[in-house]
C-alpha cells in the first residue's frame, strides 16, 4: 500500500522527464513513458496484493494544505478506488505499448499522455473534494492537445468539443459543490464535511445541487443526451488517447457520480432517480442503434462506449447495492474492453490500412492480412457483447439484479441493449475482418489467391493485447477478485442510502 | 507633530524611494544617455528602476503592517502591505518585460512615468482619507494616460490615450463629486468617520447619488461593465507594457482602493435599504448586477475577437466581473480572496503582455493567427504563454484556478443563493466554460497550428526571459501552495 | 476417476484439442486429422465410462461435482449427469466424430475447421453437464462462436447472412435468458438449477420472485421460454432455421440438427419445467398450440419444399416439436394419469435421441446427393438413384423410414410413446398431431419416390458413384444404431425410464 500515494506524483514526474527525454530521442521518451507506466502497474499490483477489503476509506496521506478553506491533501483508497486504480494502471501501460509507433514530437506526446494519466490516478485516490476537483481539471487540458495535435478525423473540432463538454461538466460540478459549501456552511472540503453541509440544505436546494453535480459528472460519463462529444472526440483522438479517454476518463464521470453525487445528496438522488434511469436506458438503446448503422469502424466503437456507459449509469440509477457494485465492475470491464477495441481499430488496422471505412475494409480479406488483429478483435467483440467468460458478463448480471429490484421495466430496455450490442458487434466483426472474401471454398481444390501475405503484430501490440485480454478473461472467470473489494466498500456509511432489496 | 512627520516619512518611504528613483532614472539618462543606443538606454533605465522597486519592496516587507499612521489618514494594514508588494512586483515584471518590447525614443521617461504611476498605486493602497485617495488616484491615472499614448509612431496609441484620458477624466470628476457629496452628508473626509456618520443618520437620495458616483469610478478603474468601453481600445492601442501595467497593477491597486472606500467608508450603505431608501438594497446589489453584466459581456464578446489584445481586453472585462465578486465577498470573509485573485490575475496578464511585446518586437501583427507556429519559433514564449493563458482560464494547478475557486467559495459562503453574490458566482462558473474556448483558441495557434509563413525564431533578451519565467513559476507555486499567500490573511 | 475430473475432462478434452489445433506449431495434415478425431472420439470414451457408473435404480444425478467458484455471485462449479444428461452426452459422442469427419472430408483449411468444431462439441457437452447457470450459459453462448465461423467460412454462398441471422436470433433469446436469471438471482441469491428447483418445490420461489414485482415471475418465465425456444426451435422462433440448415456445411448441419437443437429440448426439461412448473401449467394451452403449429406447419412446409435441405430443416422442426408437445401436455395435465405422463416424458427424450440419429443421417444423405450433383439438393434434379447407387439407396432408405417412424426402426418407439401419452392427456391435440404423421409420411415417401425410384434423371445421369469407404464409415454406424435401437429400445429406455417415473410421481401433487 505504501507506494500508492506516490503514483500521481511519480506519473507527473514521468511526464516532465518524458518531455526532456523527447528532446534527446524518441526512444528515450518511450522508455521513460514505459517505466512510468510500469511503476504505476507495480504500485497498483502491490497494493492489490496487500489490500484487505473493508468498508472504510483507508488513508494514505493526509496533510493540511489550504487551512483557510479546510482543504487537505488527503489521499485514501477503498475497494472501489483500488479497482479503478488497477484499471488505470493496466490501461495506461497498454496505451504506452500501443503508442510505440508515434513518430512526431514523441516527448510532448508522452508528457501530455502521462499528465492525463496522473490526473486520473489523482481523482481515484483523492479523499478531499477540492483535491479531487483539481486532479479532475488537470486531466482536461492535456486531452485537447493530445487530440488536436496527434489525432485524425476532424481533430481540432473533436478536441474542442471534447474539452468544452468536459469543462462545462466540471463547471456544473463546481457550481453545485461550492454552493453546497456555502449554503450548507461546511467547515472544509472533506467528504464528510460536505455531506453534512448538503444535509443542512433545504429539500429544494438539495435536489438542485444534486442535479448540478450529477449531471456535471454525467456529462463526462457520456449519459444521454450529454454524450455527443464522445463519439466525435474519441474518433478524432489518436489510439492511445482514445483508449484512455473511452476506457478510463469516461469512468471519472461515473466515479464522481458514485463517490460524490449519490452519497452527498441522497435526498436529491431519490428525486432524480427515475429521470436518470430512463435517460440511461435511452442512451443504451440509442447509441446501440446508431452504432449499427455507422460506416466508420471507429465510430462504431465510439458509440458502443456510450452504450456501455449507459449500463453503468443505469446501475447507478437504481441505487441498489448490487447494481452499484455491478456498475463499478462494469467500469473496470469496459475500461479494459474499450482499450482493446480502440487498439485494434486505431493501431492495428488504421495505421496499416489507412482506412476505417467498413465498405473499403469489407473488400479486403482482412482476416488473412491481419490474422492477429482479427483474433484479438473477435475476442474483444465477444467480451463487448457481454459473453460469459469475459468481465462484462458478471457486471451486467449484477446491474440487472439491481434493476429487477428497483424498476423491472428498465430490465427490458437493458436486455434490448444487450441484443443490439450483439448485433452491431457482430456486424462490425463481419464487415471489418471477414468481408466478401470470407467464404472459404468447400473444396480444397479452389484456393483463393495466394498473394495475401499476413502481417504479424509487433511485440508491443501483442503485449498490450495480451495484458488487456488477460484482464478481462481473468475477471470474467473470477470476478470475486474485484467484487471482494467493491462490495465491502459499498457497506460504508457513505452508501447508507443504497437499498438492498436484491438479495446479495 | 514632528514625531508624526518622522513617522509619516517612514511610512511613506517606499513612495519616496520610488520618486527618487524616477528622478534618478531621468537624470541618468540625461547624463549618460545621449549618443548611446536606444537599447542600452532602456537597459540602464530599467536597471535603475528595478533597483528602486526592489529597495521599496524591501522597506515595505521589513516594516510590515503597522495599523493606522498619521492620525488615521494612512492605513498600513495587512492588505496594504500585500497590495504594495504586489504592485511593486508587478511593476518590476513590467519593467523586465519592457526590455523585450520595442524600445521607444525616450525609454528613461517611460520608466520614470511607470515608477510614478507605481507611487500612485502605493498610495492608493493606504489612503484612508478622501483627499489623499483622490490624490493617489490621479497621480496614478495621469501617469497611465501618458504611458498609454507613448508610442508616437502608431495612431492607435494616441487614440487609446485620448479615450483613456477622456473617460478617465469623466470618472475622476464623478468620483470627486461623489466625494464632495459624502463630505456634505457626513462632514468628514476620513473613511472611518464617514462610516460612523452614515450609520448614524440617513440621507437617502444624496447617499444613493454618492454611492452611484463611487461605483461609476470603480467601474471605470476596474473595467467593469458598463464602464468598460475604454478597455478594448487601450489594451489594443497602447504599448504592450503600458497595457500590462494598466491591466495588472492598476487593477490591483484600484481594487484595494475601492475596497477601502466601499466597505470601510460606505459599509453602512452596502445592503440595508433604510439608509438609501426607495428601491431597497444599497450598492451591493448594484455592484452585483454590474459584475454579472461584465461577466456576460466580456466573455461572450471575446468569442468574436480576431485580435489577441482585444480578446485579452474583453476577457479582462470578464475577469473584472469576477474580481468585483471578490470585492463583494470581501465584506464577509475579508480581502484575502480578492487580493489573491487580483494578484495572480495581474501576474498572468503581465506575463501575457510581455509575450505579446516580444512578438511585436519581432514584427508580428496582433491577430490570433499570427501566433501560429510559436512552438517552433520560441518554445520559451510558447510555454510561458501557455502557463499564463491557462491561469487566466482557471486551470489547476495554476494560481488562476485557485483564485477563482476561493472567490466563488467566499461569494457562496455569504448566504448561498439568498445573496446576489451567490448568483453571480454561479454565472461566473458558467462563463468560465465559455472562456476556455477562446483561451484554447490562442493555445491552439501557438502549439498546434503550423506557421504558414515559416517565420524565423523570436529573440528573447535575458531580462525579458527572466521576467517570463519568474511570472510563470510564481503562478505554478502559488497555485500549488495557495496558503503561502492566503495564509497571511 | 473422480466425478469432478471425469465431468471436467468430458468437456475439456475437445476444448484442449481445439486449442492445440489453433495455436500449436506446424503439424502434418494427417496428424491434424488424427488429433481432431481423437479429441472428438474422447466423448464416446468418457460417455462409456459414465454409462458404467449409471445406476437405473437411482432416478437423480448419478455423478455430480460441486465446487465453490464465484462466491460473490453465489455461483458454483456444479456439473452433474442424470439419465437424461447421459442420453444427450452419448448422442453427442456418436454424432460428434461423424459430423467432424463429414466436415473435414472435402474442406479447405482442415485445421481451422476442426478447431472450431471441437470447440463446438465441447460447448455442447458443457451445456448437458452444467447445473449452474454460469457455466451452462458460458457453454450455451460459446457454442455460437464456432457455429458462426463454420457456417460462414465453410458453408454455402449465403453462409454469411445465414450465420449472422442465426447468431442474432440466438442472442435475442439469450438476452431473455440473461434477464430471467438476473431476476432469479435478484430474488433468491442463487442461479443454480438444482437449488432453484428445490426452492420451487418448497414454494419459496414464488414468494421471492413475486417480491420483485408483479411482472417479475411472468417476465422471467418468458425470458427463459424465449431463450430456449429459439434453440429448440419452438414455433414461431424457428425462422432462422431453414436458411441456416441450408447454408451450413453438411457436417455442421448434422451437428446442428442432431445435437444443438437437443440443447434447447434439454433446457426445457432441465430448466424451464423444474423452475417454472406453475407458469408452464398456466400457459400450457397456448404453448400446446405453438408446439402443434410446429408439428403441423413443419410437416406441411417440408412437403412443399423443393430442396432436400429445407425439407429436412422443416422436418426437424416437426420432430422436435413432438418432444415439446409431449412436455407441454404433461405440464398442463391436471390430476395426472401416471402411466400417460411417464410415457409422454420417456417418449420425448427417446424421440430426441432418435431424431438426432435419423436427422443427422438424412442430412448426410443430402450431402452425398449434393456432392454427386455438383452442389444442388433440389429434389427435381434427381431421379433413379436406386438404380445408380443401390447400397446408398439402402442406407438412405433405412434412415428415411426411421424418420418416418416405421416400427422396427428406432424412430418408432419415441413417437409411439409420445402419442400414447398425449392421447391420454390431451386427446384433441394428439388427434391433430396425427395429421402431421400422415403429412410426414407423404413428403418422406414422396422424396423417396422422386429421388430414388424411377428412371435415372437430372444429375443422376452419367456417373453417380455409390458410397465410398469414408461415406460408409459415417452412414454405416448410424444405420446400425438405428436398427439396433429399433429392435432393442430398452437400451435407451433404461436410461430415461427412472427419470420419467420419478417425474410422474412428483406430478401427482398439483
Amino acid at each position: 500500500m505504501s507506494l500508492l500515494p506516490w503514483i500521481p506524483v511519480a506519473t507527473l514526474a514521468g511526464a516532465v522527464l518524458a518531455l526532456a527525454a523527447g528532446a534527446r530521442s524518441a526512444a528515450a521518451a518511450r522508455a521513460v513513458a514505459m517505466v512510468t507506466a510500469l511503476f504505476g502497474l507495480l504500485a497498483a499490483g502491490v497494493a492489490a496484493a496487500r489490500f484487505t477489503p473493508s468498508s472504510e476509506l483507508v488513508t494514505l496521506v493526509d496533510v493540511p494544505w489550504i487551512a483557510q478553506l479546510g482543504i487537505r491533501y488527503h489521499l485514501a483508497v477503498d475497494g472501489i478506488s483500488l479497482s479503478l486504480v488497477v484499471l488505470t494502471a493496466i490501461a495506461a501501460t497498454a496505451g504506452v505499448l500501443f503508442s510505440w509507433t508515434v513518430a512526431e514530437r514523441v516527448g510532448e506526446f508522452f508528457a501530455l499522455y502521462l499528465t492525463l494519466v496522473a490526473g486520473v490516478y489523482g481523482v481515484f485516490l483523492s479523499a478531499d473534494v477540492f483535491l479531487l476537483f483539481v486532479f479532475y481539471e488537470i486531466a482536461i487540458v492535456p486531452k485537447y492537445f493530445l487530440v488536436a495535435g496527434w489525432g485524425s478525423t476532424r481533430r481540432e473540432y473533436g478536441a474542442m468539443k471534447l474539452v468544452l463538454y468536459s469543462f462545462a461538466g466540471s463547471a456544473l460540478v463546481l457550481a453545485g459543490l461550492v454552493w453546497t459549501y456555502g449554503a450548507g456552511g461546511a467547515e472544509g472540503f472533506s467528504f464528510g464535511a460536505l455531506t453534512e453541509a448538503a444535509a443542512r440544505m433545504s429539500y429544494g436546494e438539495n435536489v438542485a445541487a444534486f442535479g448540478l453535480v450529477f449531471f456535471g459528472f454525467a456529462t463526462l460519463a457520456g449519459l444521454f443526451p450529454l454524450h455527443t462529444w464522445a463519439p466525435t472526440g474519441h474518433v478524432a483522438a489518436p489510439t492511445a488517447a482514445s483508449m484512455l479517454l473511452a476506457g478510463v476518463v469516461m469512468k471519472l464521470g461515473a466515479y464522481g457520480c458514485l463517490r460524490i453525487a449519490l452519497p452527498f445528496y441522497p435526498v436529491g438522488f431519490a428525486a432524480w432517480q427515475m429521470v436518470i434511469g430512463w435517460l440511461a436506458v435511452a442512451g443504451i438503446v440509442y447509441a446501440g442503434l446508431v452504432a449499427l448503422v455507422q460506416r466508420d469502424f471507429k465510430f462504431v466503437i465510439g458509440y458502443s462506449s456510450v452504450s456501455h456507459m449507459g449500463f453503468v449509469m443505469l446501475g447507478l440509477a437504481t441505487g441498489e447495492v448490487e447494481a452499484l457494485g455491478g456498475a463499478t465492475l462494469q467500469m473496470f470491464s469496459h475500461g479494459v474492453i474499450a482499450g482493446l477495441l480502440f487498439a485494434v481499430v486505431g493501431r492495428m488496422v488504421y495505421e496499416r490500412e489507412h482506412t476505417r471505412d467498413l465498405v473499403e475494409l469489407e473488400a479486403l480479406p482482412m482476416h488473412r492480412r491481419l490474422p492477429g488483429a482479427a483474433a484479438v478483435f473477435v475476442l474483444a467483440g465477444l467480451a463487448s457483447m457481454g459473453l460469459p467468460g469475459f468481465s462484462g458478463f458478471p457486471a451486467e448480471l449484477k446491474i440487472l439484479t439491481g434493476i429487477w429490484a428497483f424498476h423491472p421495466l428498465w430490465a427490458v430496455g437493458a436486455a434490448g441493449g444487450v441484443l443490439v450490442a450483439g448485433a452491431f458487434t457482430l456486424r462490425v466483426i463481419q464487415r471489418a475482418f471477414f468481408g466478401r472474401f470470407s467464404a472459404v471454398p468447400a473444396t480444397a481444390a479452389e484456393t483463393p489467391d495466394q498473394a495475401v501475405v499476413p502481417t504479424r503484430l509487433t511485440l508491443p501490440e501483442r503485449l498490450g493485447a495480451l495484458l488487456l485480454l488477460a484482464a478481462t478473461i481473468l475477471i470474467g472467470l473470477k470476478p470475486d477478485l474485484l467484487l471482494d473489494w467493491i462490495m465491502p466498500a459499498l457497506q460504508s456509511p457513505a452508501f447508507h442510502f443504497a437499498a438492498s432489496r436484491a438479495v446479495p | 507633530m514632528s514625531t508624526d512627520y518622522a513617522l509619516l516619512f517612514r511610512a511613506l518611504l517606499p513612495e519616496a524611494l520610488l520618486t527618487a528613483t524616477a528622478l534618478l532614472v531621468i537624470g541618468l539618462d540625461l547624463a549618460w544617455g545621449p549618443g548611446r543606443s536606444r537599447g542600452s538606454r532602456l537597459q540602464m533605465a530599467v536597471g535603475a528602476g528595478l533597483l528602486g522597486l526592489v529597495a521599496a519592496a524591501l522597506v515595505v516587507w521589513q516594516d510590515g503592517s503597522q495599523g493606522t499612521v498619521w492620525a488615521g489618514n494612512l492605513r498600513l494594514d495587512l492588505l496594504a502591505v500585500a497590495v504594495r508588494l504586489g504592485v511593486l512586483g508587478l511593476a518590476a515584471l513590467s519593467l523586465l518585460g519592457l526590455t523585450g518590447a520595442r524600445a521607444s525614443d525616450q525609454p528613461a521617461e517611460y520608466v520614470g512615468l511607470a515608477l510614478l504611476a507605481t507611487v500612485g498605486f502605493l498610495q492608493m493602497a493606504v489612503a484612508q482619507n478622501l483627499l489623499l485617495a483622490f490624490l493617489a488616484l490621479e497621480l496614478a491615472s495621469l501617469s497611465l494616460y501618458v504611458l498609454a499614448g507613448y508610442d508616437r509612431g502608431r495612431p492607435e496609441s494616441a487614440e487609446a490615450a485620448l479615450k483613456y484620458f477622456l473617460q478617465g477624466g469623466v470618472s475622476a470628476a464623478l468620483l470627486l463629486f461623489g466625494f464632495s457629496l459624502l463630505y456634505g452628508i457626513t462632514g468628514r473626509i476620513d473613511l472611518t468617520g464617514i462610516s460612523v456618520a452614515l450609520a448614524a443618520h440617513s440621507d437617502a437620495s444624496l447617499g444613493a447619488v454618492a454611492v452611484g458616483m463611487v461605483l461609476a469610478a470603480f467601474g471605470f478603474k476596474a473595467a467593469v461593465a458598463p464602464f468598460h468601453p475604454w478597455a478594448p481600445d487601450v489594451y489594443q492601442g497602447a504599448p504592450p507594457m503600458s497595457a500590462a501595467l494598466i491591466a495588472s497593477a492598476s487593477k490591483l491597486a484600484g481594487l484595494a482602493f475601492f475596497w477601502r472606500i466601499l466597505w470601510s467608508g460606505l459599509g453602512p450603505l452596502s445592503a440595508t435599504s433604510s439608509l438609501t431608501g426607495g428601491a431597497g438594497g444599497g450598492w451591493v446589489p448594484v455592484l452585483a448586477a454590474m459584475c454579472a453584466v461584465s461577466l456576460l459581456l466580456g466573455n461572450l464578446v471575446a468569442l468574436a475577437q480576431v485580435s489577441v489584445r482585444r480578446l485579452l481586453a474583453y476577457s479582462a472585462i470578464g475577469h473584472a466581473g469576477a474580481l468585483g465578486l471578490g470585492l463583494l465577498a470581501a465584506g464577509e470573509v475579508g480581502p484575502g480572496p480578492m487580493f489573491y485573485y487580483a494578484a495572480t490575475y495581474g501576474l498572468a496578464t503581465v506575463g501575457a503582455f510581455a509575450c505579446l511585446a516580444l512578438l511585436e518586437r519581432a514584427g508580428d501583427g496582433d491577430r490570433i493567427e499570427d501566433l501560429a507556429g510559436l512552438r517552433r519559433r520560441s518554445p520559451l514564449i510558447a510555454a510561458c504563454l501557455a502557463v499564463f493563458v491557462l491561469s487566466l482560464a482557471g486551470i489547476p494547478p495554476l494560481a488562476g484556478f485557485f483564485g477563482k475557486f476561493v472567490v466563488f467559495a467566499a461569494a457562496l459562503r455569504i448566504d448561498g443563493l439568498g445573496h446576489p453574490a451567490g448568483w453571480v458566482a454561479l454565472l461566473a462558473i458558467a462563463m468560465s466554460a465559455v472562456a476556455l474556448y477562446y483561451y484554447l483558441i490562442l493555445l491552439k495557434q501557438a502549439w498546434i497550428a503550423d506557421d504558414a509563413r515559416a517565420r524565423g525564431r523570436v529573440d528573447v533578451p535575458p531580462a525579458a526571459a527572466l521576467g517570463l519565467v519568474l511570472a510563470a513559476a510564481l503562478l505554478l507555486v502559488l497555485g500549488a501552495f495557495p496558503a503561502l499567500l492566503l495564509g497571511r490573511f | 476417476m473422480t466425478a469432478a475430473s471425469l465431468l471436467t475432462a468430458l468437456v475439456a478434452v475437445p476444448w484442449l484439442g481445439a486449442l492445440l489445433l489453433a495455436t500449436g506449431g506446424a503439424l502434418p495434415a494427417r496428424a491434424v486429422r488424427a488429433l481432431a478425431a481423437l479429441a472428438s472420439l474422447s466423448t464416446l470414451v468418457f460417455g462409456a465410462l459414465l454409462l458404467a457408473r449409471f445406476d437405473p435404480a437411482v432416478p437423480g444425478l448419478f455423478v455430480e461435482t460441486r465446487l465453490p467458484w464465484i462466491r460473490s455471485l453465489g455461483i458454483d462449479y456444479h456439473l452433474g449427469l442424470d439419465g437424461m444428461g447421459l442420453l444427450f452426452v452419448l448422442l453427442t459422442g456418436v454424432l460428434g466424430p461423424l459430423a467432424l469427419a463429414t466436415t473435414l472430408r472435402r474442406a479447405a483449411k482442415v485445421r481451422a475447421a476442426s478447431a472450431w468444431f471441437l470447440l463446438l462439441q465441447g460447448s455442447a457437452l458443457g451445456v448437458f453437464v452444467a447445473l449452474d447457470f454460469f457455466p451452462w450459459f458460458i457453454c450455451w453462448e460459446l457454442s455460437l462462436v464456432p457455429a458462426f465461423f463454420l457456417i460462414r467460412g465453410w458453408g454455402g454462398a449465403n453462409g454469411g447472412a445465414a450465420a449472422y441471422r442465426f447468431v442474432v436470433f440466438t442472442l435475442a433469446g439469450s438476452a431473455g435468458l440473461l434477464l430471467a436469471f438476473a431476476a432469479l438471482y435478484a430474488a433468491t441469491g442463487t442461479m443454480n438449477f438444482a437449488d432453484l428447483a428445490q426452492l420451487r418445490a418448497t414454494g419459496e420461489l414464488a414468494g421471492k420472485l413475486g417480491g420483485l414485482g408483479t411482472l417479475a415471475p411472468a417476465l422471467a418465465f418468458l425470458g427463459v421460454l424465449v431463450g430456449l425456444g429459439v434453440k429448440a426451435p419452438l414455433f414461431p422462433f424457428h425462422s432462422w432455421m431453414p436458411a441456416t440448415y441450408a447454408e451450413a456445411p453438411v457436417g455442421v448441419s448434422m451437428f446442428l440438427t442432431g445435437v444443438m437443437s437437443k440443447m434447447g429440448v434439454y433446457g426445457f426439461f432441465r430448466i424451464l419445467w423444474p423452475i417454472f412448473p406453475a407458469e408452464l401449467r398456466a400457459h400450457a394451452a397456448p404453448l400446446l398450440v405453438l408446439a402443434l403449429a410446429g408439428v403441423l406447419l413443419g410437416a406441411l412446409a417440408a412437403l412443399r419444399s423443393g430442396s432436400l435441405r429445407r425439407m429436412l430443416a422443416y422436418s426437424s422442426l416437426n420432430h422436435v416439436s413432438y418432444c415439446l408437445l409431449a412436455l407441454f401436455a404433461v405440464a398442463g395435465a391436471g390430476r395426472a394419469d401416471g402411466v400417460a405422463v411417464e410415457a409422454a416424458l420417456a417418449g420425448a427424450l427417446i424421440q430426441a435421441f432418435n431424431h438426432g440419429l435419423s436427422a443427422a443421417a438424412l442430412f448426410f444423405v443430402a450431402g452425398v446427393l449434393e456432392h454427386r450433383s455438383g452442389g444442388t439438393s433440389d429434389l427435381d434434379r434427381f431421379g433413379g438413384v436406386r438404380a445408380a447407387a443401390p447400397r446408398f439407396a439402402l442406407l438412405a432408405g433405412v434412415a428415411l423410414f426411421s424418420s418416418l417412424g416405421l416400427p422396427g426402426l428406432n424412430g418408432f418407439v419415441g413417437e409411439f410413446l409420445i402419442f400414447r401419452g398425449v392421447f391420454a392427456l390431451q386427446p384433441l391435440v394428439a388427434a391433430l398431431a396425427t395429421v402431421a404423421l400422415l403429412v410426414t409420411a407423404i413428403f418422406l415417401l414422396g422424396f423417396w419416390q422422386r429421388v430414388f425410384h424411377g428412371p435415372r434423371s437430372g444429375a443422376v445421369t452419367g456417373t453417380f458413384a455409390d458410397l465410398d469407404a469414408a461415406e460408409w464409415r459415417v452412414l454405416g454406424p448410424l444405420v446400425v444404431l438405428m436398427i439396433l435401437l429399433g429392435v432393442a429400445p430398452q437400451l435407451l429406455a433404461g436410461l430415461v425410464n427412472p427419470l420419467a417415473t420419478a417425474w410422474a410421481a412428483t406430478l401427482t401433487l398439483p
